[in-house]
């Protein structure tokens, strides 16, 4: 039953906001039922971090240690989002840009690209997942090109018809599993279904799984961001509106990532660990090296941004490739630290952009003297991407290495190092321009509102603490990675 | 149950699939493809009540009316409308001459054949020896993307695609079950509606439909 709860929120506050014209009231009524969803996920997570999955609507959603974590990952960002937007609009609105009818679609269109997400970790079976999947991208479509114009009219347009093309080859997949699942004796309602799926996964055809393994990650690594499917992530991250990026940056590619590990499960059951892992790291090193390559000249700060998400990808590819519960584990604490840490930048960055006006890195300046908190968050957000203690990702990193010299994937590890070493570089030096630096004598310090920086300041924290302490996340992260690790 | 007439019928209905493809990759006048279009959503849809008139399936006949509604006539309609406000209808200068790109299609075919082995092995049915057939509308879908230049050209690209998949859909399975398969009908229709609105945006914000405008994003 408590499944589903977690969707009824999103989904009130989305038909809400469709009925109401758009004032600050309905923004923070968002913002709180993205709340309840969250504490609705944590509640979910302690009742099947234990015992069984639960399931409800006759079977459609079922929810186990993983789908539970996602929830909350899904939750825990989408409540920054949904508050920065309430600022988002306010900005747009005075400034002319944006009508109150405009806001209302855009408050309507986030509910349910929260909701659609949550869909996909829900769903019981694998083409529901696949169709709250695409959801996603139709509710996104239109938030990408909100600010309208040359430029977002252009990424969404780019987006929109990837990520479909993408898709369809996922779905494609899908069908392919389904006609081996069928072959293998599996009922036919039965066939689509996860557990099932993975009970029966001996059984299912190798030649047909290897054609449906590829597919699905060429189709769902499109949605992921991973090379060289990527070319619509840097576009669509940097036209959306922060929030909107922080998002999908922060969950939408991690869902998409959530959809592969389901699937690696079954075609490891299938074809033995050495096919997927053979997709991923080819697929996780050429983001790697990809994401390596472009950072080094990039001149947007929303597009470094986004090739960065693109390398975390790759990261995670990478470690889901060992696929050990080690590496599993630390997968999972990676989505959620990157999630947090991503979705603190780009809510930051919106910031940058409203009250600079460009998002050009060479027009921006000495952000820590001019504009001190926020320059701070902006900050120790790279300094928590970059892999630094005491933020989650530095312990993330270090385990999937671990994880990848322990099933002999070592110079996998070695690679990374060496591309991550790069990014590094690459990213203090567009960072050093950005924030350091004096001030220029006769302009005064701008003060940033308290109530952008609190969520971001408490993203961050929540990211540090992760890092720092195991409790109470260790149980579940083990729980999870139990569902899909080897 | 396996009468011959059946098989003629369905082997007649996804030829007709495959040779709609050919003909868009072939024709210039987006008004002329988005018709043959149409015709290949019908044809979609036969194959479909096909499979259920034999296999005495009254969920996927029913799946094929929908199907023949959606793709036969719904979408085409929704992109005969963007074709009708564009003043240029018709791809001025695709990358890939109308000879080379026949050959091209004559290529992707074998490549289907090639590659669907692994399938055609598991699904020894008349039906399953016919899913190449799928493979190749997808990967000309694919081609006819990637060098075609006008919006309405993507769309129908995108559409190709989906339509061959639909036929794999058909051909190896029967037909996914019906949650998913209204699932994935929906948001063919939702992705359709949504690119027509960008199209239209486009029109009002470049004053033409062609994707060399789209030149604003890159490193």
């Amino acid at each position: 039953m408590l499944a589903i709860f977690v969707l009824v929120p999103p989904v009130l506050a989305g038909a809400l906001s469709a009925v109401l014209p758009w004032r600050r009231g309905v923004g923070w009524l968002g913002t709180a039922a993205i709340g309840v969803t969250l504490a609705v996920g944590v509640a979910l997570a302690t009742q099947v971090v234990q015992g069984q999955p639960v399931t409800a609507l006759g079977g459609v959603l079922r929810v186990d240690a993983l789908s539970a974590f996602m929830v909350i990952v899904i939750g825990v960002i989408a409540v920054l989002a949904a508050w920065q937007s309430v600022r988002y609009l306010d900005a747009e609105i005075s400034a002319g840009r944006c009508t109150r009818r405009h806001a209302s679609l855009y408050s309507v269109l986030i509910q349910a690209f929260v909701a659609t997400m949550l869909l996909a970790v829900l769903a019981a079976n694998v083409g529901v997942m696949w169709v709250a999947v695409e959801a996603t991208t139709i509710t996104t479509a239109f938030l990408v090109g909100h600010r309208q114009g040359r430029g977002s009219l252009e990424a969404s347009w780019k987006y929109l018809v990837i990520c479909s093309v993408g898709i369809a080859m996922a779905f494609l997949g899908t069908v392919l599993v389904y006609l081996a699942a069928l072959h293998a004796g599996t009922p036919g309602q039965a066939s689509l279904d996860w557990t099932s799926l993975v009970a029966s996964s001996h059984g299912l055809d190798p030649g047909v799984m290897r054609l449906a393994m590829a597919l699905l990650v060429l189709g769902y690594g499109t949605k992921v961001g991973l090379a060289p499917m990527h070319s619509w992530l840097p576009d669509a991250h940097s036209q959306a509106p922060a929030p909107v990026s922080a998002l999908m940056s922060g969950v939408l590619l991690t869902v998409a990532f959530y959809a592969l590990l389901r699937f690696k499960a079954i075609a490891d059951g299938a074809l033995g660990p050495g096919f997927s892992r053979a997709l991923l790291v080819t697929v996780g090193l050429l983001s790697l090296a990809v994401a390596a390559s472009l950072l080094i000249t990039q001149r947007d700060y929303k597009r470094m941004l986004g090739y960065h998400s693109v390398e975390h990808m790759g990261l995670i590819a990478l470690g889901a490739a060992a696929g050990s519960p080690l590496a599993i584990a630390a997968v999972l604490l990676h989505i959620l630290g990157h999630g947090l840490a991503k979705g603190v930048l780009f809510l930051a960055s919106g910031e940058i952009l409203l009250t600079e006006g460009t998002s050009d890195i060479a027009r921006v300046k000495a952000l820590v003297a001019r504009r001190p908190a926020l320059g701070a968050i902006f900050g120790l957000g790279l300094i928590a991407l970059l892999g630094f203690p005491p933020f989650s990702l530095f312990v993330s990193e270090l385990n999937m290495l671990r994880a990848q010299v322990q099933v002999g994937l070592g110079w996998v590890a070695a690679i990374s190092l060496v591309c991550m070493a790069v990014i590094f570089a690459a990213v203090m030096s567009h960072a050093r321009h950005l924030l350091l630096g004096p001030r220029d004598g006769d302009e005064p310090v701008h003060k940033t509102p308290a109530i952008v920086t609190v969520p971001l300041i408490g993203g961050l924290a929540v990211c540090a603490a992760i890092g720092v302490f195991a409790w109470p996340l260790d149980s579940l992260l083990q729980a999870a990675a139990r569902v899909v690790a080897l | 149950m396996n009468s011959p007439a059946f098989g003629g019928a369905l082997e007649l209905a996804a030829g007709a699939v495959l040779v709609c493809a050919v003909v868009i990759l072939w024709r210039r006048s987006l008004g002329a493809v988005v018709k043959v279009l149409a015709a290949q959503g019908l044809a979609l849809g036969a194959v479909a009540l096909v499979l259920g008139t034999q296999g005495h399936d009254g969920v996927l006949i029913a799946v094929a009316c929908l199907v023949a509604a959606a793709k036969g006539v719904v979408i085409p309609t929704l992109l005969a409308r963007v074709v009708g406000r564009d003043p240029t209808s018709h791809e001025a200068a695709p990358l890939v001459n109308m000879p080379a790109a026949l050959v091209a299609a004559a290529a992707l075919t074998f490549l289907a054949y090639a590659a669907t082995g692994p399938v055609t092995a598991l699904v020894p049915t008349a039906a399953g020896q016919l899913i190449p057939i799928g493979f190749a509308t997808l990967l000309i879908g694919f081609f006819a993307m990637v060098v075609r230049r006008k919006a309405v050209s993507q769309i129908v690209g995108l559409l190709l695609v989906d339509n061959g998949i639909a036929l794999v859909a058909f051909l190896a399975t029967a037909g996914v079950p019906l949650l998913v398969e209204l699932g994935a009908s929906l948001d063919v229709l939702l992705v359709v509606a949504v690119l027509r609105v960008l199209a239209a945006q486009m029109q009002t914000t470049f004053g033409a439909l062609d994707l060399d405008q789209l030149r604003e994003l890159h490193d």
